[in-house]
């Protein structure tokens, strides 16, 4: 026995340090050009990680008196802010938020009528087309799942570590890097364009550091004491800064991609809980049965 | 081993229904041979349960897809959102989505670890070159079935994936252009292509089972092969499959699950890409199109064919390197012509194999890289590699190799390991 299983550790040893030799070489080779984008500490972020209430309501507000002026959210009904998990608003908040909206139907007597708790979040603009008339030819992408259709990208090895770590905070990573990564001019580190001439800032486009290309065509959405958060029952206040707004409405956002993230862990826990004792009484048993047997 | 498995029948129909049903439809026989009393080799590892694992793996993503499909909706417009619709308003919806899109990565993986051990021990020689070649043909049903679903959450990647991968057989001299649009159903990637690959999606893992049921087959008229590859010499060899291999394959069925449940429940995102979360868009291609991860091997052998051969054009050369990679597997039984079937007594084969599994897994690495300076060299020399493998190696191998001396039998060789 010991002459075989010291044979299959020399064999693994051996094809793990030759795979991560195979992977460091081009490793090595990579240009990273990009900036790098600071991982936050989220409530939702990790094993144990559920959403905190107060910042999801603090986002929402932010999204809903800065954001939703440009983005939509076609998938998001009323109903769920009022759901356990979420920003959880009571009920009444729910139909009296809903109500506040025109909601497009043709059913409706002048095409629209007030909203109900089951309608989705209305969109900013009729079509794409008025979208974009009014954004300068861009078209501000729909909020629904955007917090998962970003992300950040690790070097090699580093990114192995998040299949075990489960990170899955990547796109709030971004986008609270993008709201704060805007310049009001092109800063001196700008990259030079590939023939060497400086960075050239398009017509009616922003700076940023973190979004692709440099050049945005959001202007920056967020400024120092824009949203007037109300102070808390026991009178603590929360900074009223560009940070602290970014980081509100980047959980936000994810709670929108990912309403039922906590309720997801929860079924984890109990699953990998089953599972490893399953698999403890499996072993015991397929012991007991090959017991006797050289095998 | 090889005598007809009635032989080894134990059944006597215990009632009249039994004796009856026995004498019209013998199906209780046939199970108790064929999934109890099966002679199977006592000296199998862990390795063997992926066997087990992969068939689990197969009913676990037709379950899930066929729910999936009662509320999927295959039309551009809609196919989206009614992913989302699954996952946000779907009882168990969720749960239902996250296990089959991560359950084709944990197929694949388990794929790959039956494909490689099959490699290692030498389960593709005589007599199993069929069973072979029968999975060979199971692996590539797979790619066609994983490719087609993930084209349909209609995302961004799921669009460009589709667009790059039917262009693959446009490349084909004369017939190309009727096959590419026949894929595609028009001229471009569009809702004509989502219909067809909705259906093909929902067909071809009933295909898969079927070939599966031959692979079971196969492996059943010689028997399973085993970590020595020594043949089975009596049956002090082997144990009945049940209950010594229900159990262990069980074991190894629960012990897989785990990290499968780790991905579904804590990072159900992480082994695709963002982009697939933004809707499909003709009009904007994304910075790097990248498959998922399993085919990336077989996407660098592809990419880096990047030259014309003679008057072969790179595209055409492409598509026959990233065909060949994968037809050459059908012809793995005749390349490797050592009589010796497992690596652990191939001194030399052993190096050579471990450098061909590192020279694969490079291949993954330089899929997802862009193609552009260091990647593309590297991608040609670990593309050349692979079928030098196959083509120089493992015949040179098989004349000039002295393995070293076999055990005389498996009771011998577990014997031996035990006093050792």
């Amino acid at each position: 026995m010991g002459g075989i299983v010291s044979m299959f550790k020399t064999k693994t040893i051996l094809a793990a340090v030759a795979l991560v030799a195979a992977f460091a070489a081009p490793a090595f080779a990579q240009d990273h050009s990009g900036p790098h984008i600071e991982k936050q500490s989220w409530s939702f972020g990790g094993l144990f990680g559920t959403y905190d209430q107060n910042q999801l309501q603090r986002g929402f507000q932010v999204f809903r008196e800065v954001c939703s002026n440009c983005h939509g959210a076609r998938l998001i009904a009323f109903r769920t802010l009022a759901e356990e998990g979420g920003p959880h608003f009571s009920e009444g908040q729910v139909k009296a938020l809903a109500a506040e909206y025109n909601i497009a139907d043709a059913t409706a007597e002048g095409g629209t009528r007030k909203g109900v708790a089951a309608d989705r979040w209305p969109s900013p603009f009729a079509t794409e087309q008025d979208a974009r008339d009014a954004n300068g030819g861009a078209l501000p992408p729909d909020f629904s799942v955007l917090a998962k259709a970003r992300g950040v990208t690790d070097a090699f090895p580093w990114w192995i570590t998040n299949y075990f770590t489960g990170y899955s905070e990547g796109g709030p990573d971004y986008i609270h890097a993008l709201m704060n990564g805007y310049h009001e001019e092109v800063p001196e580190n700008a990259p030079h364009a590939a023939d060497g001439t400086p960075f050239a800032l398009p017509e009616g486009k922003y700076y940023n550091d973190y979004f692709p290309g440099h050049a945005i065509s959001m202007p920056p959405p967020l400024q120092d004491g824009a949203v007037t958060y109300v102070p808390g029952e026991d009178g603590v206040t929360v900074p009223e800064t560009v940070n602290q707004y970014s980081e509100d409405v980047s959980a936000f956002m994810m709670w929108m991609a990912e309403p039922g993230l906590v309720s997801r862990k929860e079924t984890g826990f109990k699953v990998l809980l089953f599972l490893v004792l399953f698999a403890g009484l499996m072993y015991a048993t397929k012991r007991k049965i090959w017991q006797g047997i050289e095998h | 081993m090889g005598a007809p498995m009635s032989e080894h029948s134990t059944y006597t129909p215990g009632t009249g229904i039994e004796k009856w049903l026995d004498e019209r439809l013998p199906i209780i026989r046939f199970s108790k041979e064929h999934l109890m009393d099966f002679p199977t080799p006592k000296n199998l590892n862990y390795w063997w349960t992926f066997g087990a694992i992969l068939a689990i793996m197969l009913v676990v993503q037709i379950v899930t897809g066929v729910i999936l499909a009662m509320h999927y909706t295959p039309n551009v417009a809609l196919a989206f959102d009614s992913v989302e619709h699954i996952k946000r308003d779907v009882n168990g919806g969720r749960i239902i989505q996250a296990v089959h899109s991560v359950g084709a990565s944990m197929f694949f993986a388990a794929v790959y670890v039956h494909i490689f051990r099959g490699m290692y021990f030498g389960s593709y020689k005589a007599p199993r070159e069929i069973l072979w070649i029968l999975g060979v043909l199971i692996f590539v049903l797979m790619m066609a079935t994983a490719f087609m679903g993930y084209v349909l959450p209609w995302g961004q990647m799921s669009f460009w994936a589709a667009t790059v991968i039917t262009n693959i057989f446009g490349a084909i001299p004369v017939l190309g252009n009727p096959i590419l649009e026949l894929l595609r159903g028009g001229f471009s990637v569009g809702n004509p292509t989502l219909n067809r690959f909705f259906s093909l999606h929902y067909l071809l893992p009933f295909v898969i089972a079927a070939v599966v049921v031959l692979h079971i087959w196969a492996l059943h008229v010689p028997g399973n092969n085993n970590p020595i590859g020594v043949d089975v010499k009596s049956s002090r060899d082997t144990v009945p499959f049940h209950p010594y291999y229900t159990m262990k394959d069980l074991y190894g069925v629960v012990l897989f699950a785990i990290p499968f449940a780790w991905f579904v429940f804590f990072a159900p995102d992480i082994l695709g890409h963002p982009d697939n979360y933004v809707m499909a868009n003709s009009q904007v291609t994304p910075a790097h199109i990248v498959p998922e991860w399993y085919f990336l091997p077989f996407y660098a052998i592809l990419r880096a064919i990047d030259f014309n051969i003679l008057f072969i054009n790179s595209q055409l050369g492409g598509v026959i390197f990233f065909g060949g990679s994968i037809v050459i597997l059908f012809f793995l039984p005749w390349l490797d012509t050592s009589k010796v079937r497992s690596g652990t007594f191939r001194p030399m084969f052993k190096w050579f194999y471990w450098l061909f599994v590192i020279n694969f897994l490079a291949l993954a690495y330089l899929g997802a890289a862009p193609a552009e300076g260091v990647y593309v060299i590297l991608a040609k020399i670990c593309t050349a590699y692979y079928f030098a493998h196959f083509i120089i190696v493992l015949p040179v191998l098989s004349r000039i190799e002295k393995p070293r001396p076999l055990p005389a039998s498996i009771s011998e060789s577990v014997l031996g390991k035990a006093h050792a």
